[in-house]
């Protein structure tokens, strides 16, 4: 049929037949079994308010459209509430295998700025979320320990702690490539 | 009341460098209730499930191993008041005894630093120890009986799920937290989708406001409507994400719609059981509780 509509065609180059296979082996082992009823996104939080829609990204995934679903910002709107997991079914595992394909959208440097800059606290002071001026003066206040007992109060358990993350790669990781953010 | 028992004390990130408030009520209110808190010195993050696992899975399990690992060392089961590290910590096990090379991978990056791990130790959330002492026990402490105060009780996701890794009753409709708020003398009002999701985890607080904002929003309107006084939660994060999103929301309308003061229910507890709101750090608060209070208190 000849017409003048243009059609959203998926090219084979877009199709990566590992990718589910990948995540069935991390831990979403049921991911296949999924009949895109919807279930996850009618209860998603996430989606009730954005465009993001849990089974149109597990779609994508059994389908292998590993680069548009591992550079999309929408995979990181997810807020692993866990509602899609425990009604899914065909209890997959929804919520990790977005956890999953976020580790892989890491490994492949698709990180959010802020994420990266989170990242970088836990890697310079042990804590995701560190102590500051405000809170170490309501902590006196309150008279608990001025510093909490954490590697905040320890050096050496920090130590620990970065040396930890230097041999799984975490920093690694984190650090920006060469000229700036890839996102 | 039976024995006191010894607890490694988890405090996380968010609990004492951004609310040591909920942190102080905690370490006024337990250790009368029969638990005794032990610091868990040196720990770390735990990691955040859903920013630091979501990036790194292999990091997080090693960094969560090492702050159980304190604990076992310590001799204790672990305890937190954050719904977020008691999901890093409940998988983090999960995962290791179903898996034991990934203990083994946990162990070769912990080699020469001398932290000794079996992954024996145990994590338990703050409620889920009162919870245990049970509700009838708890009760014998009330001296002040909260009357009146209507309450808005919410449980966040991670204390929940996933159900098949939690201690509780297998129901979508859990009840056990409304309980705990009922002894107190306050009432447990219920509300549109109570059990939803208060919009922090996952990185979305981190990455996305608007978004995270706009479904504490959805939670926020649903107590109004329900005409409630106050917001009771178990969570460190929730807690954040209900203090700092009214402030959000109000800055954003120009009039103060959101003024709903949120309690960590060490907090509602210790006021029930006759102590000085200072003491429990409600006058710390980012929703001002004074006039609750004073309507409470008088
Ligand atoms: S609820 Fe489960 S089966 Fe249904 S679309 Fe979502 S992942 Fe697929
Ligand atoms: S876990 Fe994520 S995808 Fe699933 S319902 Fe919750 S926010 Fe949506």
């Amino acid at each position: 049929m000849n017409d003048s509509i243009s059609r959203e065609t998926i090219e084979n180059e877009s199709i990566d037949p590992d990718f589910v296979e990948r995540i069935v082996e991390a831990g979403a082992d049921r991911i296949r079994t999924c009949i895109q009823c919807g279930t996850c996104s009618s209860v998603c939080p996430s989606g009730r308010r954005t465009a993001f829609r849990t089974r149109e990204l597990m779609r994508k995934a059994l389908l292998g459209l590993k680069e548009e679903v591992l550079s999309s910002p929408d995979l990181w709107l997810c807020a692993t509430c866990l509602t899609c997991l425990e009604r899914c079914p065909r209890q997959i595992k929804v919520t990790d295998a977005i956890v999953i394909m976020r580790n892989m959208a890491v490994k492949e440097g698709f990180m959010l700025p802020q994420h990266r800059k989170v990242s970088k606290k836990l890697l310079q002071t042990g804590h995701a979320v560190p102590l500051d001026e405000a809170n170490q003066e309501m902590r006196k206040e309150l008279e608990i320990p001025e510093i909490p007992p954490t590697v905040h109060a320890h050096e050496d358990a920090l130590d620990d702690v970065k040396e930890i993350m230097k041999r799984t790669g975490f920093d690694k990781l984190i650090q920006e490539e060469e000229g700036g953010e890839k996102e | 009341m039976t024995e006191a028992k010894t607890y490694s004390f988890f405090l996380g990130c968010v609990m004492p460098n951004r609310f040591p408030n909920v942190e102080k009520s905690i370490r006024e209110v337990l250790p009368k209730i029969g638990i005794e808190l032990d610091e868990l010195e040196g720990a770390s993050c735990c990691p955040a499930p859903g920013v630091i696992r979501s990036f790194d899975e292999p990091t997080w399990l090693a960094l969560a191993s090492r702050n159980l690992a304190l604990a076992e060392k310590a001799g204790n089961d672990l305890i937190t008041g954050c719904n977020g590290c008691y999901g890093t910590f409940k998988e983090a096990l999960a995962e290791l005894k179903e898996h034991p090379d990934r203990l083994k991978e946990v162990k070769s990056y912990f080699h020469g630093l001398g932290i000794p791990f079996k992954a024996e130790v145990d994590a338990k959330h703050i409620i889920e120890v009162i919870h245990e002492i049970g509700p009838e026990e708890i009760k014998k402490q009330v001296v002040r009986p909260l009357k009146g105060l209507k309450v808005a009780v919410h449980y966040g996701c991670h204390l929940l799920k996933p159900s098949n890794n939690r201690p509780w009753e297998k129901t979508q409709r859990h009840t056990f937290l409304d309980e705990l708020v009922d002894i107190t003398g306050a009432e447990s009002i219920p509300y549109r989708d109570k059990f939803m999701c208060c919009g922090a985890g996952g990185g979305v607080r981190g990455s996305n406001v608007p978004v995270s904002v706009d479904i504490a929003k959805e939670k926020l309107d649903n107590m109004i409507e329900a005409g409630v006084d106050a917001i009771v939660n178990v969570c460190s994060f929730c807690h954040l994400q209900f203090e700092v999103s009214q402030a959000q929301l109000n800055k954003e309308l120009g009039e103060q719609r959101y003024k709903i003061p949120v309690f960590y229910y060490t907090q509602l507890l210790g006021l029930a059981m006759g102590m000085d709101p200072e003491t429990l750090g409600l006058h710390k608060h980012v929703v001002s509780t004074q006039s609750l209070l004073d309507r409470l208190l008088t």
